[in-house]
């Protein structure tokens, strides 16, 4: 095995290979910093030119693209607040709170640092764990990924802090959106409300632009200024990023670990990772305080994970032909492209090109780093341009990231209605954490838990995995407050000024939180009865989501009932205003087209809103127009044409 | 030795697939010879210079790994050497995008669709999201598949002790869904007599075998490439016992052994020995009729019906040119296994049968499926 993992590094290092694979990074690069084309859209970019290529080049490529996208797209994350793709929807939380603070050199030199040495560790990982990961993958089954998923489900207790039962109810109506679509025991549609768009669910990138960037897009215009609301020391925070990480090998291992593990059990999708380990970290801190408000071990974690979980993904793609994201299901698209049949014979006949793959992606991951710490700070400056100028290009880029996702207006509609809950819970503080979990996680829950019924009836939960995976999960709900109750009990004499705050800040409740509660009871009453006709068996999740809601509502209304109460003004005529708008605009698509709509909003709102100079305006929406006109061409794509184009 | 194509275990296999396309070959060679006597002056058939290919899935799925295998080939041949560009449409299960290449594509032969089982099958089944029909498209080329059911060793050595084990106990089998392209395999199962819990929401036959490799599964099926690939080590390892072939339908609309899997009996041969008899009734009907579409056509280039018939008669002729070429034929092996692609009329003589499923035979689809599996459809 020695001399094939040696050999295989030799031709790693030959001029064909390391060309291609630069090319590779290059073009993942640029994919990954635009937001929205993530691993697929960059795979379909290189797949015409694999036939006919020679195999270890062509994965040389590829690998330097897959290696490279969860690195670059931590630039949109922090410096927008747009989940660049599912990997990096965690990151966006502390990510982008730290930019707004003037941090974002820092944020992105932590995140590049940490994304590298995931990657490394997720080859090491890798290159041993190939040789005996077919036993331990199959040892999986049904009802270890089903505890896999109600581990992640676990983290809303974590993620959401003293508004615990906000944070369940904001994760139940994850579960009840998750649920949209086919239902997998019985092939019974739920909630199509007749709309051939919902028949297939919706896109998580939709659901991930909808509720994250949205909102803070929003809010940043109610509030104007620039996204970092403090001036941003640029020099300091490069070295004070790689500082923040070499503090926590433990972390940084952890996480990498978590990563490349949870890839290689096909199915549970990179999606998850992140909000796992940022969970984890959250859990592990011992003042969580500064979470979601700009904490660097909230981007370490998730961006730490996210390449190992990338390297980890390859495994079932190799071993079992079975893909486990969705750029390994492309990824395996161009093995067979190349002639290569994944499976066993991967490790017997061509093991060598296993590790080609492997040193590849360790190799590419470095160099992608690189390139990233090298822009980190010319593109961190972006922070400090006026947010009003910038608003437009990001409203188009999420419309235009949006759109790829099933390439139906439909897309453009889930965004906004979506985007609208997004604000409501960020203004009234659900956690839309807990909502993307419950929405991610919704769909593997419930086929996992009917499989593992179906196959294994009551056994499936008497499995040792199973077991051991439950005691994780009750551990993880109770030692962190058991720990932080011991913690405090000692020091009751004396507490410290931050345990005081805690003690001191009572619940408070506004009219959103009153809009929410109540829409979300009447909400789940109305569904109960439009449900009436779903088979017990498809029906099952839904029903239990919407249980989640009511009783997440009732035990909040009956907390607010009895603790001492600060009324809160939440303010949202300004926020409505601008969903308004954003409605408005889609429907401008609708009639007069994408591209007609883009560049005239970008000009409209430049001389209007920003009030920059003309001349300015009038560049900046042409560069959005050749922009947009570039991507149809590089990924052939039509843009909704408008009603207006048939006349 | 970085080249690895798939050996071409079966190229000995090769010649009898060709005796059963030759009649098929005879055809088409006639009718070309006709169309060509038609078009004497080729050369003016105007083909457009892009042909836009919607592909109604994801990029890297089966049916797109198997358009772009296609369009170097399809390229090359056609007059002119029009650019394929191919346009990945997800979503609904290749529902969405055939919905708008119906609607929108324009018939002057510059947009081609291309199809699958799971395109076909909604169509067949009347899902109320499909508004494509097959009557309105032209078929060019299809290229068929075939697939073998196999089992767990402990139901037992041989193909006849599973059979007779699994008349007597439930056994499980992971779907993609009730009504995807597992679903002539229960029928068959069942026309068996073999009592089936089908469990459903994998979300790809791979998924299904990796069940079955857990040992969650009892029953499995894949299709001929994935069959190679990953079972065949498990059947060497006596990790899983082959039952039968589904088998090839000839030109005469009869099931005959399929060429990639010549020791293996088809359902029909199994059947026989069984019930002394071949199957027919309603169950039959359906199970031969999903096949076909399913199977034998299972994946299709069409365009729109009313596109100039010279184009359609050039594109076909452009298929012919290298179907039956030794380097196509190598270069097909890893991808599509040792079938040979139909083209052009004999196609439309198949898919017109196949598509159709009367009245009585739905109903008992219907009925079996709300019955047998609880589905819905």
């Amino acid at each position: 095995m020695l001399d094939v993992l040696f050999s295989s590094l030799g031709q790693l290092f030959t001029v064909p290979h390391m060309l291609y694979m630069v090319m590779g990074v290059l073009i993942g690069l640029i994919v990954g910093i635009i937001p929205g084309l993530g691993g697929i859209a960059g795979m379909s970019l290189l797949l015409p030119f694999l036939y006919g290529m020679e195999p270890t080049v062509a994965l040389g490529m590829l690998m330097g693209l897959v290696a490279v996208i969860p690195t670059g797209d931590t630039f949109a994350s922090v410096l927008l607040g747009i989940p660049g793709s599912s990997a990096s929807q965690a990151t966006v939380v502390d990510g982008f709170a730290l930019a707004k603070k003037g941090q974002a050199a820092r944020a992105l030199s932590s995140a590049f640092l940490s994304s590298m040495m995931g990657g490394l560790i997720g080859a090491l990982v890798l290159t041993a764990f190939i040789l005996i990961a077919r036993p331990v993958v199959l040892s999986f089954s049904s009802s270890e990924l089903f505890m896999l998923t109600l581990l992640g489900l676990s983290m809303v207790a974590v993620l959401s802090g003293k508004d615990v039962f906000k944070g369940v109810a904001a994760c139940g109506v994850g579960l009840l959106v998750g649920t949209i679509g086919m239902a997998p025991a019985t092939g019974e549609f739920r909630l199509p409300f007749e709309i051939d768009y919902l028949y297939d669910g919706l896109p998580l990138v939709v659901v991930g632009l909808g509720i994250f960037a949205l909102p803070e897009i929003i809010d940043l215009l109610v509030k104007r200024g620039a996204i970092a609301e403090q001036p941003c020391q640029l020099g300091k925070g490069w070295k004070e990023g790689v500082k923040d990480v070499a503090q926590r090998p433990g972390l940084v291992a952890r996480c990498a670990g978590i990563g490349s593990l949870m890839g290689t059990i096909p199915g549970l999708a990179g999606s998850v990772v992140d909000w796992l380990t940022y969970g984890h970290a959250v859990q592990s801190a011992k003042d969580k305080s500064q979470f979601g408000k700009g904490d660097i071990r909230g981007v370490i974690a998730p961006e730490s994970a996210n390449n190992a979980c990338a390297c980890g993904a390859m495994v079932p793609t190799l071993l079992f032909g079975i893909p486990g994201s969705g750029t390994a299901a492309v990824f395996l698209g161009g093995l067979l492209l190349l002639g290569l049949q994944p499976g066993v014979s991967m490790l017997e006949t061509n093991l060598d090109l296993t590790y080609t793959i492997i040193w590849s992606l360790a190799l590419a991951n470095i160099l992608g780093a690189a390139l990233c710490l090298g822009l980190a700070r010319p593109v961190a400056s972006l922070t400090r341009v006026p947010f009003v100028i910038l608003a437009p290009l990001i409203t188009i880029l999420i419309l235009f990231a949006a759109y790829q996702a099933t390439r139906s207006l439909g897309d453009l509609f889930a965004l906004g209605i979506i985007g609208a809950i997004g604000v409501l819970f960020k203004q009234a503080n659900w956690s839309r954490p807990a909502f993307l979990i419950g929405f991610v996680l919704a769909p593997g829950a419930e086929a996992y838990f009917y499989q593992a019924a179906q196959f294994q009836g009551v056994e499936a939960f008497m499995r040792p995995g199973v077991l051991i995976i439950g005691a994780l999960i009750v551990a993880s709900l109770i030692v962190p407050p058991l720990r932080s109750y011991l913690q405090k009990r000692p020091q009751a004499e004396q507490p410290s000024p931050h345990a005081l705050q805690e003690e001191v800040a009572p619940l408070s409740l506004g009219v959103i939180d009153l809009v929410l509660l109540g829409s979300l009871l009447v909400g789940a009453g109305y569904m109960w009865l439009a449900f009436a006709d779903l088979s017990l068996l498809g029906g099952m999740m839904p029903r239990l989501a919407m249980a989640i809601i009511v009783a997440a509502c009732l035990l909040e209304i009956i907390r607010t009932a009895i603790k001492p109460l600060q009324w809160q003004t939440q303010v949202l005529r300004q926020h409505f205003s601008w969903v308004a708008g954003f409605f408005a605009l889609i429907g401008s698509v609708m009639i007069f087209g994408f591209l007609f709509t883009a560049a005239v909003f970008c000009l409209g709102f430049l001389l209007m809103v920003a009030r920059i100079k003309p001349v300015v305006a009038v560049g900046v929406a042409a560069g959005v127009t050749l922009f947009l006109i570039g991507m149809a061409n590089l990924l052939t794509l039509t843009y909704p044409s408008g009603m207006l184009a048939g006349l | 030795m970085t080249t690895l194509k798939r050996k071409p275990l079966n190229a000995h296999k090769l010649p009898a697939l060709r005796t059963v396309y030759k009649k098929a070959l005879l055809v088409v060679a006639c009718s070309a010879l006709g169309a060509t006597s038609v078009n004497t002056q080729a050369s003016d058939v105007g083909v457009p210079d892009t042909i836009h290919w919607t592909i109604p899935f994801g990029v890297g799925g089966g049916t797109d790994v198997w358009a772009r295998f296609f369009t170097t080939w399809m390229s090359d041949h056609v007059q002119g050497n029009p650019t394929l560009v191919i346009d990945n449409v997800p979503g609904g299960g290749s529902i969405n995008g055939s919905n708008l290449f119906a609607m929108r594509a324009a018939s002057d032969g510059s947009q081609w669709i291309g199809t699958s089982a799971s395109t076909q099958y909604p169509a067949m089944l009347q899902d109320r999201r499909v508004r494509y029909s097959y009557d309105d498209w032209t078929p060019i080329l299809a290229t068929p598949t075939g697939g073998v059911v196999y089992a767990q060793p402990k139901l037992g050595n041989t193909a006849e002790e599973v059979l007779s084990a699994v008349a007597d106990q439930r056994v499980k089998f992971a779907v993609q869904s009730h009504t995807g392209l597992e679903l002539p395999v229960l029928i068959a199962l069942d026309l068996l007599g073999a009592d089936v819990q089908a469990v459903s929401g994998m979300r790809s036959r791979g998924e299904g075998r990796l069940a079955f490799e857990r040992g969650e599964a009892d029953i499995d099926f894949q299709t001929t490439s994935a069959y190679f690939s990953s079972v065949e080590p498990l059947v060497e390892s006596g990790r899983a016992v082959p039952l039968f072939s589904l088998g090839m339908l000839n030109d005469n609309g009869d099931i005959v052994r399929d060429p990639a899997f010549p020791d293996l009996p088809t359902f029909y041969e199994v059947y026989e020995t069984v019930h002394g008899e071949v199957p027919s009734g309603p169950a039959a009907e359906a199970f031969r009729k999903f096949f076909a579409s399913g199977f034998t056509l299972q994946k299709l280039i069409l365009l729109p019906k009313d596109a100039p018939d010279a184009l359609i008669q050039e594109y076909r002729e452009a298929a012919r040119r290298f179907v039956d070429t030794q380097a196509f034929q190598d270069a097909a092996m890893a991808q599509l296994g040792p079938y040979t692609p139909v083209v052009g009329e004999v196609v439309e003589q198949h898919l017109h049968d196949a598509m159709s499923l009367d009245d009585a035979t739905r109903q008992w689809l219907v009925e079996w499926l709300l019955e047998q599996h609880g589905a819905r459809i």
